[in-house]
């Protein structure tokens, strides 16, 4: 299939300019004005913004374990319709993703879908904090990010040795962190509110004591670690702190952190509640904030799919988290103002960097993301509207699950067309 | 914001005027069960349903027995010892009891938010809440409330209706032990508050919820002085497993600390007011001997909460909802 | 009436307004005492008369009228307040009146009531007064006295005595106190 984009504005990683582009066998055979529409299915991206698709390296996609929630299918769907050529499946699946046939299976599930899947393997058994997982057999079949999230590594000791035993590797550990000693069972932010609404608190220091913990053993052993969803201030500032140091260590936040606030748990809806929990709206603000300065590296969905039986539990019953994929783009975009360049930083070439999917990386089995848009490169593209308008709904997801807290939301930017591979996955809004 | 024609789900917030409006009414329903036949037929055909998913035997009893007395039909839903455990959907269950056609369901739940939750699945059925978590229990807040006003209104030879919160002014309560787990703090302190009384709140730094910003009470730094200083002393209930060197390192300890005990009565006014929500654990928030004394009105506020449940399903159901 | 209530018919636009004055105070005292006469002359005596006065407009009517009954027969006769507020059969279909203090406490098995209210309209208070009064036990009988008929029955229900029969439009209001009685529009309370 040969594809042109016609008319948009290609968005590089510092410039934007008006070109046209020509995909044919998946790569980017051309870029330019007026080019040749022969032959071709023509994309009409005019008044939009045509960059590399997106990466998401936080993508829970329940498979295996809890199939009702969300497959690997349902969630790949998902993804290209938010716009995403690439996901990082979390390995905190039942059983958890911790051993070579598991990973292998996903990996295989994966490659049946429309998008790149790659896996994050788990750093410990079970995610148990335990006993370290076969990191090395599982770096073999292409994991580079390791992980127990839904929780941290909450040992020191065993965190040390992670690090110590994944720095050689080239892998990167990405951590949860919540001291769960210290939120013990928490349900949204300590402090003020949920002082007043009787629900227990899971203090943001809960949060801030373990990534000052992991900082120090980052310098301490020489490994790299990725800051999973930050949610306050202060743990941004630590990390930005530990990068001017030059320690190896990368961070990303989650739309809900910059665009809600701790204020929306008043309603006692458990669709908003994820861990960490949503913040005052003074972290928020300073999230927001800091999505233009470089500070963050990459904006990851969390995308947490739960059944309805499970998320119309009572607040402190139900499950932490919340669906991202199809609804990110547009609030990343609506946070960021007309900024393309940081707009494509923080959704395609930062967190495919960090996931180690661009074309310099070692990549088993999967194409190349978060690149530049120019010939020879794989035609993983994405052509964003930043000005349409619409409004979240749960009824309209291509997720299993309907556990958005965007419902009714108004939202500017939309996703016109998904290519992956060179395909056309998403044109003018609809799944192909 | 009035209760009436609306659900009561908290007291937070409610303005002086609404919770005035509900001791007035209650007053009036107080009359009625001093009566030999103690039902007025005003919610006649009216069903209400009382969803208890944590077992309180008295305060079920206390609603029944005030729907009944306003001549409503109840059905009664022991969900605690029934098949809905924990995990089963609040939405799944409160859709099977509306099947049943309710006007009203009064909602007992272990989580904070569940009555707030309920309302939102059924927004033609008024809710009320019986206790949600650790948040709030607006009808034990109304019932103290109503409670003090008709002691001082007898003291004062005043007629508590038309006393409005001219008693409270001034008046100095304090609430003393489990703050931060306890719903029905929270709702004494936004009555006492909203009716214009002074509140001081005892406890132990691990009692005290993480933050009181906002919270319209000062902290007691010395218990003894805290207690000369009440007109009010509303104990509440101190959980057994709170004593086990998770929030405070032994119930004895708390006792000798923050326990009224028969040693610190002489400190209190003689006048002074002693609460306490029930059901107590005799020894530990409050001495045996100290429970039985004439300041003590424990048994006044149970028999309080019937005519203050009336008011409230009288008021909220008898309204017209405004949509 | 609350607070709440006041503010309520204002924001309905429901207060009253007077249009015209009926009767004088003086009228009034003379239609209590000719009442006063004739419930002794119907009751031959007092002995088991209890005096009831339905809140709140005929509290004060039924402790005037007790008085006159007791300074003209020398005994006392009882009287007590009764709100019906709990038995109408209009419930929900008007903003909630807040209720006021029922007085009466002893058992009316074998007693004389004389029912006394301000107003005799469309009769459906008084039927809310008989629904109530029989949980007070069994009286003898209950005799209905107003101070002001002022017709347009909705239930077979007649006043056994009446100090002034008033036709009024059916939009019209009527407020009747022992201070006198005025016709006017709104809600006279
Ligand atoms: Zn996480």
């Amino acid at each position: 299939m040969n594809l042109v984009i016609r008319g948009g504005t290609i968005v590089g990683p510092d410039t934007v300019f008006r070109a046209d582009i020509r995909i044919e066998s998946g790569v980017i055979v051309a870029v330019g004005e007026a080019l040749s529409t022969a032959n071709a299915t023509i994309i009409d991206a005019s008044g939009c913004w045509v960059g590399p698709a997106f990466v998401d390296i936080h993508t829970h996609l329940r498979e295996p374990g809890r199939e009702a929630a969300e497959t690997i299918a349902s969630g790949a769907l998902a993804a290209a319709m938010g716009g995403f050529s690439a996901v990082v499946a979390m390995p905190n699946t039942e059983p958890a993703l911790d051993n070579v046939p598991l990973v292998s299976y996903v990996l295989a599930q994966g490659a049946k879908t429309a998008i790149d899947v790659a896996v994050a393997g788990a750093i410990t058994l079970g995610r148990k904090g335990e006993s370290l997982a076969p990191l090395a057999e599982l770096a073999a079949l292409g994991v580079r990010l390791f992980t127990d999230d839904g929780t941290g590594v909450q040992n020191p000791l065993v965190m040390r040795r992670a690090l110590e035993y994944a720095a050689p590797l080239g892998l990167r550990l990405a951590q949860h962190c919540e001291d769960e000693q210290l939120a013990n069972g928490g349900v949204m932010n300590e402090g003020v509110l949920s002082a007043q609404l009787g629900l227990a608190g899971r203090s943001a220091v809960a949060e801030e004591l373990m990534v000052q913990r992991d900082i120090a053993l980052v310098r301490l052993t020489g490994g790299r670690v990725h800051f999973l969803h930050l949610s306050t201030a202060t743990s941004l500032a630590m990390v930005t702190a530990a990068r001017l140091e030059g320690l190896d260590v990368t961070c990303e936040v989650a739309p809900h952190h910059f665009v809600l606030s701790e204020e929306a748990c008043r309603t006692f809806d458990p669709q908003f509640k994820v861990h960490p929990p949503l913040r005052p709206e003074a972290d928020r603000a300073a999230l927001h904030a800091a999505l233009s300065t470089g500070a963050i590296d990459a904006v990851a969905t969390d995308h947490a799919p739960h059944t309805p039986e499970l998320k119309d539990l009572a607040f402190d019953e139900a499950p932490a988290g919340m669906l991202g994929l199809e609804h990110v783009a547009a609030l990343t975009n609506e946070a960021l103002g007309a900024n393309p360049v940081a707009f494509f930083n923080l959704l395609s070439r930062g967190p495919a960097r960090i996931a180690q999917l661009r074309a310099s990386d070692a990549r088993v089995g999967l194409s190349a993301h978060g690149g530049v848009i120019m010939v020879g490169e794989d035609a993983n593209v994405v052509v964003f509207d930043p000005s349409q308008t619409w409004v979240g709904d749960r009824n309209a997801l291509h997720s299993k699950a309907t556990n958005t807290p965007y419902h009714g939301r108004p939202l500017v930017g939309r996703v016109r067309s998904t290519i992956v591979k060179g395909r056309l996955v998403v044109h003018e809004g609809v799944l192909q | 914001m009035s209760i009436r024609g609306a659900n009561l789900l908290t007291l937070d917030g409610m303005s002086r005027e609404a919770i005035l409006d509900v001791l007035d009414t209650a007053e009036s329903f107080f009359e009625v069960n001093q009566r030999t036949i103690k039902k007025v037929p005003v919610l006649k055909g009216r069903v209400v349903a009382s969803l208890f998913f944590e077992e309180s035997t008295r305060t079920r009893l206390s609603f029944e027995t005030a729907a009944k007395r306003l001549g409503a039909d109840v059905v009664s839903l022991a969900v605690a010892s029934s098949s809905v455990k924990k995990g089963e959907s609040l939405r799944d269950t409160i859709s099977t009891i509306d099947a049943l056609g309710l006007d009203a369901v009064v909602l007992r739940h272990r989580s904070s938010g569940a009555a707030l939750q309920v309302s939102r699945y059924v927004p033609h059925v008024r809710v009320v809440n019986a206790g949600d978590g650790q948040h709030q229990h607006p009808t034990q807040g109304l019932l103290d409330a109503f409670t003090v006003r008709q002691i001082l209104a007898e003291r004062h030879g005043v007629v508590a209706s038309v006393s409005g919160s001219s008693l409270f002014e001034g008046l100095r309560v304090l609430i003393v032990g489990d703050i931060r787990h306890s719903r029905v703090a929270r709702s004494d302190i936004a009555a006492y508050s909203a009716l214009g009384a002074e509140v001081k709140v005892a406890a132990p730094g691990t009692l005290l919820p993480p933050s009181l910003e906002g919270w319209p009470v000062t902290v007691s730094s010395d218990f003894e002085e805290a207690l000369a200083w009440a007109d009010v002393v509303g104990l509440l209930r101190l959980q057994h497993e709170r004593g086990t060197g998770s929030y405070v390192p032994s119930l004895s300890e708390f006792t000798s600390t923050f326990g009224l005990t028969a040693t610190r009565v002489p400190l209190l006014k003689p006048d002074a007011i002693v609460m306490h929500p029930g059901p107590m654990n005799r020894g530990v928030e409050i001495d045996s001997d100290v429970a039985d004394l004439p300041q003590s009105v424990i048994t006044r506020q149970v028999a309080n909460g019937v005519p203050v449940r009336m008011a409230v399903l009288y008021l909220s159901l008898a309204e017209k909802k405004e949509l | 009436m609350t607070h709440h209530e006041e503010r309520q018919d204002r924001q309905r636009g429901l207060a009253f307004v007077v249009k015209s004055q009926l009767l004088t105070a003086e009228d009034v005292s003379r239609a209590m005492k000719r009442m006063a006469h004739e419930v002794i002359e119907r009751n031959q005596g007092l002995d088991n008369v209890t005096v009831v006065g339905i809140q709140r407009g005929g509290v004060a009517i039924a402790e005037q009228l007790a008085t006159l009954l007791g300074g003209i027969g020398q005994v006392a006769v009882p009287v007590a307040a009764l709100d019906v507020t709990y038995y109408r059969d209009d419930i929900g279909e008007h903003p909630l009146k807040g209720a006021s203090m029922t007085t009466l406490r002893d058992d009316l098995t074998n007693r004389t009531v004389v029912l006394v209210d301000d107003v005799l309209f469309t009769g459906r208070t008084i039927r809310a007064a008989f629904a109530a009064l029989a949980d007070w036990g069994r009286p003898t009988a209950v005799q209905l006295a107003v101070l002001v008929d002022r017709g347009h029955r909705e239930l077979p229900i007649r006043p056994d005595f009446v100090g002034k029969n008033l036709p009024t439009a059916l939009s019209e209001s009527v407020r009747a106190t022992l201070d006198g009685v005025w016709l006017g529009s709104g809600v006279a309370r």
